[in-house]
C-alpha cells in the first residue's frame, strides 16, 4: 500500500460512515464489560435488525466513554445523547423511542453535564467515539495522517523539532522533556536502536493507560512509528502488564490490521522506512513500570533496576540507544505532528503543557477516566468532575500519583495540576491516578496500606528501600496495634528521608511520599494513635480485638 | 517450593513425555521464540497457561530448552508474582487489592472468607477445592471493590455475596452471574 492509498480509505470511509443517519456506540471497556456491555451490544444489534434499521443504523463497540460508575454507557450520534445504566430490557425502547420515534429518552440520559464541561479532550478524542477493532475507524478519524505527513514531508530532525516546540513532557510521571528524549537517542551513535512502549502501568487504582490502549490502540501505535521515524529505530516494544487481557487482545489485533495494510513492517507505505513492533507482557511486578527495570523484564530477566548513567538513550536494551515513554505520551505524538508544536503548546501552562489523563477513583460520585489540561486545579477535578464526595459524606483527603503519591487535604486543593506544583506540597503526577478519600478513612491506615505495597514491591536490590520500607512498615504496625512510642515518629521521619534520599530508584525515591505527606498534614491522627489508642475511623486496633475475643 | 533437586544435573534429561499435548503447544512456543533466553518470561506465560501453575519439572525443562541456568529461570519466576509456582485449587478466589478497592472495604470481604472458609490468602484449602489470593489492581476501580471468583470479577462486591458464590461453588454449582 501506497501513501496515497491511505487517502483513500479514509475518504472511503468517511463516506460509508456518513451512509449511516445514527451511530450506536456501546462502550465494551473492560469496565462496562463487567457491566455486560456484550449483551447490550447484542441486543442492540438485535433492536436494529428487528426495525429494519440495519443500513441507516450502524451499532459499535468502543472504547471507554468515561463515566465508569453508570455503565453499561451507549452512545448515540449524532447528537452525543449518552445512556446510562443501559440493560438488556430497555434496549429495545431506545432504538424505538430515539431512532424511530425521534425522541431522545431523557431520564435514561446521562445528567451530569459538568463531568465532561471542565475535561479537555485531545488524547482520549477518539475513546468512545470509535471501533477499537477497526482500523479503518481510526482512519476516518485521520489516523495514520500525521506518519503520511512525517514520511512524505518532514526530515526525521524535523519532527524531533516539532515535538520539541510543543513542549510535551513524558506522562508516565518524571515529566522529562520528550523532545529532549529524543534527541538524545538520535545523537547516540550505536544501533540498532530501540523503542519501548511502557504500559505496565502497576500503580494500583490507576487505569487511564489501560482504557487508552482499550479505546484507541492505533493512537499509540501511530505514535510509536513516528518516534521510530525520527530516532531511526527499527524494532519496537509494547510491554504491557498481563492483568489486562482485553487491553492485549485490543493492540494484538491493531498490530495485525496495521502490519497487514503496511503500516507495520519492511517498508511502510512503500518507503524505505521499515518497524516492527512486538508485545511483551509484564508479570506482576510494579517495578517493572521504571524504565531501567522494565528493560531487564524485556530481556527475560528479573526486572531490578539498574544505577544511571549511563541512561537507556545511550546504553539500553542490550546495550544499545533505547527510547522509553509512556504510552499516553506516544498517544500525544500524532496531534503534534499534525497540528504543529507551537499549536500544541498553547494547552495548559507555559512549563506544563497539553493535557493529561487520569483514572478517578475512590469515595467519589463519578469515577471514571477523564483528561483535563494542565494546570487544572485538584477541586476542579474531584468537585466539579468528580461530583464530589459520594453518600454525603465529607471530603478528607486526596491521593494523586498512586502508591508513592501523596495524601493532599482539602486545604491544597487550590493546587493546579503540572509536575512541579504538585511536587511541591510531597506529592507527585506518577502515571495518573486519583483517589478520593472520605473521611471515613484513617490516614494512619492508608498510609500503612501504601508502605506494605512497597514492601511487596521493592524488588530488594538495594538496601535503603528494602531494609528502610521494613522498618516504616514495623512502625506502622506498631502505631495501629497500640504499641508505639511519641519517639517513633521522629523515626518514621527520618527513615522516611534516607529511604528518599538514598535508593537506586524511582519506587523507593518516592515510595514514602504517603508517609511523609500524611505526617505533614494529618499529623493530629498519628498523634490519637499513638497517645489515645483511639482510630476515629475505626480501621486499627481492630485485629487485636479480634484476637482478643478468639 | 522444594529447590533440593532444582539444579542437580542428574535430574536432567527430558522432564515431560514429549507425546505429551502440552509439551507439544509448549515446543511450539519455543520455537516461535527462537529458544532465546531473552523470551522466558513470555514461555513462562505460556507454560502457565498451558499447565496452569510452574512446577519444578516444568522450569528444568524450560531452564534446558532456552540453554538458561536453572537459577535464573527459578529466579524469574519467583520475581514476578503473576506466576505460581504451586497447584491451585479447583476453585480461585482472588481479592483486587487495590487502592480503589481498598478504599471501598474489600480488607473486610478478604478477611470475612479467610474466617468462613479457614484459609489464608496465598494459601490453598488442604482438600484442595479453593485457593484464596491477592492482587494488586486489576483496574476496575470504578467497581470497586472487586473479588474475582474463578473468572468472573464481582464488581461492587460484598462479603455476603462473595461468599454465597463460593459455597454455591464449593457445592459443585457452576459460577452464578449477579450482574
Amino acid at each position: 500500500m501506497k501513501l496515497v492509498d491511505l487517502q483513500t480509505i479514509a475518504e472511503n470511509e468517511v463516506d460509508f460512515q456518513r451512509s449511516y443517519k445514527h451511530r450506536i456506540n456501546v462502550c465494551s471497556s473492560s469496565g462496562c464489560i463487567l457491566f455486560g456491555a456484550l449483551k447490550i451490544l447484542k441486543a442492540f444489534k438485535d433492536a436494529v435488525k428487528e426495525f429494519g434499521l440495519e443500513k441507516e443504523c450502524k451499532v459499535a463497540r468502543t472504547g471507554c466513554i468515561g463515566t465508569c460508575s453508570v455503565g453499561p454507557a451507549v452512545l448515540i450520534e449524532p447528537g452525543d445523547y449518552l445512556y446510562q445504566n443501559v440493560s438488556t430490557e430497555k434496549v429495545r425502547e431506545i432504538v424505538r423511542d430515539h431512532i424511530v420515534l425521534g425522541l431522545p429518552i431523557k431520564e435514561m440520559l446521562y445528567k451530569n453535564e459538568s463531568f465532561f464541561k471542565k475535561q479537555k479532550r485531545l488524547v482520549l478524542k477518539n475513546a468512545g467515539k470509535i471501533d477499537p477493532h477497526r482500523i479503518q475507524d481510526y482512519i476516518a478519524m485521520g489516523g495514520y495522517s500525521a506518519l503520511v505527513k512525517c514520511l512524505a514531508t518532514m526530515t526525521p530532525q524535523g519532527v524531533i523539532c516539532e515535538v520539541t516546540s510543543s513542549g510535551l513532557r513524558g506522562r508516565g510521571g518524571a515529566g522529562f522533556p520528550t523532545g529532549q528524549k529524543w534527541s538524545l537517542v538520535a545523537r547516540a551513535h550505536s544501533s540498532p536502536k530501540y523503542i519501548v512502549a511502557n504500559l505496565d502501568e502497576g500503580d494500583p487504582g490507576v487505569f487511564a493507560n489501560r482504557t487508552l490502549a482499550e479505546a484507541d490502540p492505533h493512537a499509540i501505535l501511530e505514535g510509536m512509528l513516528i518516534a521510530a521515524y525520527a530516532i531511526g529505530a527499527e524494532k519496537g516494544y509494547l510491554y504491557i502488564r498481563a492483568e489486562y487481557p482485553l487491553a492485549i487482545q485490543t493492540l494484538q489485533k491493531a498490530i495485525a490490521q496495521a502490519r497487514s495494510m503496511s503500516l507495520l513492517g519492511d517498508s511502510i507505505l512503500e518507503t524505505p522506512f521499515k518497524f516492527n513492533v512486538e508485545l511483551r507482557l509484564g508479570a506482576g511486578a510494579f517495578i517493572a513500570g521504571e524504565e531501567t527495570a522494565i528493560l531487564a523484564s524485556i530481556e527475560g530477566k528479573r526486572a531490578m533496576p539498574k544505577p544511571r548513567p549511563p541512561y537507556p538513550a545511550t546504553y539500553g536494551l542490550w546495550g544499545k540507544p533505547t527510547l522509553i515513554q509512556n504510552v499516553e505520551t506516544l498517544a500525544n505524538i500524532p496531534m503534534i505532528v499534525l497540528n504543529g508544536g507551537l499549536w500544541f503548546s498553547k494547552t495548559g501552562t507555559t512549563e506544563c503543557t497539553g493535557t493529561k489523563c487520569f483514572s478517578l477513583t475512590g469515595n467519589i460520585n463519578n469515577p471514571g477516566l477523564i483528561e483535563v489540561s494542565m494546570g487544572t486545579t485538584l477541586r476542579e477535578v474531584v468537585f466539579d468532575i468528580g461530583g464530589g464526595v459520594q453518600n454525603e459524606r465529607n471530603f478528607k483527603a486526596v491521593l494523586v500519583g498512586g502508591p508513592s503519591g501523596g495524601c493532599l487535604p482539602e486545604a491544597l486543593l487550590d493546587q493546579p495540576i503540572d509536575y512541579e506544583s504538585l511536587k511541591s506540597v510531597g506529592a507527585i503526577m506518577g502515571s495518573g491516578g486519583i483517589v478520593v478519600l472520605d473521611d471515613g478513612s484513617c490516614m494512619v491506615d492508608t498510609a500503612k496500606f501504601f508502605t506494605e505495597f512497597c514492601v511487596e514491591e521493592s524488588c530488594g536490590k538495594c538496601t535503603p528501600c528494602r531494609a528502610g520500607l521494613a522498618r516504616v512498615k514495623e512502625i506502622f504496625e506498631a502505631i495501629t496495634k497500640g504499641s508505639a512510642r511519641l519517639e517513633d515518629i521522629t523515626t518514621l521521619e527520618k527513615v522516611s528521608a534516607y529511604i528518599m534520599d538514598a535508593s537506586l530508584c524511582g519506587l523507593g525515591q518516592t515510595a514514602p511520599n504517603p508517609v511523609i505527606t500524611t505526617l505533614r498534614y494529618f499529623k493530629n491522627e498519628y498523634l490519637q494513635h499513638i497517645t489515645e489508642k483511639t482510630c476515629q475511623a475505626g480501621k486499627c486496633f481492630k485485629k487485636e480485638e479480634g484476637e482478643q475475643k478468639q | 517450593m522444594d529447590l533440593k533437586n532444582v539444579g542437580d544435573a542428574s535430574v536432567g534429561g527430558i522432564f515431560l513425555a514429549k507425546d505429551d499435548n502440552r509439551r507439544m503447544l509448549l515446543e511450539k512456543t519455543l520455537k516461535e521464540y527462537n529458544y532465546e533466553g531473552s523470551s522466558l518470561l513470555e514461555i513462562l506465560h505460556k507454560a502457565q497457561g498451558i499447565y496452569g501453575f510452574l512446577d519444578k519439572k516444568l522450569l528444568m525443562d524450560i531452564s534446558q530448552s532456552l540453554s538458561l541456568p536453572p537459577s535464573h529461570v527459578l529466579g524469574v519466576a519467583t520475581f514476578y508474582s503473576y506466576f505460581n509456582l504451586e497447584k491451585p485449587g479447583d476453585h480461585i478466589v482472588t481479592g483486587c487489592l487495590g487502592t480503589a478497592c481498598y478504599v471501598k472495604g474489600v480488607e473486610d470481604i478478604m478477611q470475612a472468607i479467610e474466617n468462613e472458609f479457614k484459609i489464608k490468602r496465598g494459601k490453598t484449602t488442604a482438600d484442595g477445592k479453593l485457593s484464596l489470593f491477592v492482587t494488586r489492581c486489576i483496574g476496575a476501580c470504578a467497581m470497586s471493590p472487586a473479588v474475582i471468583v474463578d473468572d468472573e470479577v464481582v464488581g461492587k462486591s460484598t462479603k455476603e455475596i462473595v461468599i454465597k458464590k463460593i459455597k454455591h461453588l464449593l457445592k459443585g454449582g457452576e459460577n452464578i452471574e449477579t450482574s
